[in-house]
């Protein structure tokens, strides 16, 4: 799971997360136009409800993410979008705790902002991939790109969490295969349905 | 169709506190109890978000739940330490000597990740959601960041709903979630179909938001100040968090 509670990670750990994070945000705000807002708000109101459904995946079941997902669509501005849906996970349902926001925005939306640009840029070059690998990079990348991040902030915030940050790791395994899925199958019908979304 | 959203309980006492003296005293309990080290000072802390919790009125069974999923997911990253930190060994598993000071580490921490949880449940959770989204703009966020919160907030039940419609769809055709390929990309066609549809609303609304002469911030119009009651809680807060410091040096 991506949301650390409070308590766990070291204040130099904190601050960088609140540093990224607010960089991060001011850049997708400045993107972030009026046009561009109900588009935004729309979709990030859209990951979090996807954010409440669970997936079968063996015995357990996982939650999507979707971060690949609003970054390809929405670039920079993903970052604000996550930050909204991470505000409210936090408060309603204690998914992460209150001064570890900034870590747990940064580790979810820097990720997905790269990856989900990375995926863009396959997705712009039709001769080069099929759409669905634009989706499998951009899904399963974005989760993978969490979970390091995620055992990163464990690991810097002392020593005696090494193990328990790749333990952790793991447990992102599943959860790349269904996003990676799940995005290759969504991109899909929206490159038939509605290309004009992707551009 | 219930909301997605659990409204701010208007019946509880911290219902008449204004917004913004509940995110700032959220933040600082928040502040008080991560930088505490003993076991009384968490106890006390964890003792103070159970009084919150009651003066909130929240649901003791669901919040019991909430609380022990938060716990559960940190036992996969706290069960290491008393195995890696070393100390007098208190008990072995598998041959492993499980050390006192991990234990302990792990105790605290379970203890502050549990104090700050209930406390943000209490003082935020019951909050009605665009109440929070006025009070952080009057905190001084972003204006353009509270009105991407705001819409979002007005999103989600609507979209809650057109999701529950296509997967009761694809229920009366016979659809069962299971952990298969299809079940995946079946899923994946419907987020892609609601995605369709949302950026579609999304259309209308920049329309009509057009219309009325929208330019990114939503003006507030509501004019709270804090009254005798906000500086009173600030004060009780404040004791607290100091008696928390005391206990936590002593």
């Amino acid at each position: 799971m991506a949301h650390i509670p409070d308590g766990i990670v070291s204040t130099p750990v904190l601050l960088a997360g609140a540093v990224v994070a607010a960089g991060g945000i001011g850049l997708g705000l400045r993107r972030l136009t009026p046009e561009r807002l109900p588009k935004v708000a729309v979709l990030s109101a859209l990951f979090f409800v996807a954010s409440l459904v669970h997936f079968p995946v063996g015995l357990t079941s996982v939650h999507l993410m979707l971060g690949g997902l609003a970054g390809l669509l929405l670039g920079w501005a993903a970052f604000p979008a996550i930050a909204v849906g991470l505000i409210l996970q936090a408060v309603l349902f204690g998914f992460g705790g209150l001064l570890v926001l900034g870590v747990n925005i940064a580790n979810i939306a820097l990720p997905a902002v790269l990856l989900g640009l990375a995926g863009r840029g396959l997705l712009a070059r039709p001769a080069l991939a099929h759409p669905a690998f634009a989706g499998v990079v951009a899904g399963g990348g974005a989760v993978a790109g969490t979970a390091l991040m995620v055992a990163l902030s464990l690991a810097l915030s002392g020593r005696e969490f090494q193990v328990g940050a790749q333990a952790l790791a793991i447990t992102y395994v599943p959860l790349m295969v269904v996003e990676a899925v799940f995005t290759a199958a969504l991109l899909g019908l929206l490159v038939k349905v509605k290309p004009e979304a992707l551009r | 169709m219930s909301s997605v959203l659990p409204l701010g309980i208007t019946l509880s006492p911290l219902a008449r506190l204004d917004p913004r003296s509940r995110v700032l005293a959220a933040f600082a309990f928040a502040v008080g109890v991560v930088w505490c080290q003993s076991v009384a000072a968490l106890t006390f802390a964890c003792a103070l978000a159970a009084g919150l919790a009651v003066l909130a009125r929240l649901p003791p069974l669901s919040t019991l739940r909430r609380v022990l999923a938060v716990e559960g997911f940190m036992l996969l990253t706290l069960a290491s330490l008393p195995f890696t930190m070393g100390g007098e060994p208190v008990f072995t598993l598998l041959g492993f000597a499980a050390g006192g000071d991990g234990l302990h580490r792990a105790g605290i921490l379970l203890l502050k990740s549990s104090a700050v949880l209930l406390a943000t449940l209490a003082l935020l959770g019951t909050l009605d959601m665009p109440a929070l989204g006025h009070a952080l703009a009057r905190l001084g966020l972003p204006v353009r960041f509270v009105a991407l919160f705001l819409f979002t907030v007005r999103y989600i039940d609507v979209l809650h709903r057109e999701y529950a419609r296509l997967r009761l769809a694809m229920r009366a055709r016979g659809f069962r979630p299971r952990a298969s390929l299809h079940c995946w990309r079946s899923l994946g066609h419907l987020f892609g179909m609601l995605l369709v549809g949302s950026l579609e609303r999304s259309e209308r609304i920049d329309a009509a938001m057009r219309c009325r002469g929208f330019d990114g911030r939503f003006h507030l119009l509501d004019e709270h100040r804090p009254g005798r009651l906000d500086w009173g809680f600030g004060a009780v807060q404040t004791a607290s968090l100091l008696l928390l410091a005391v206990l936590d040096v002593w």
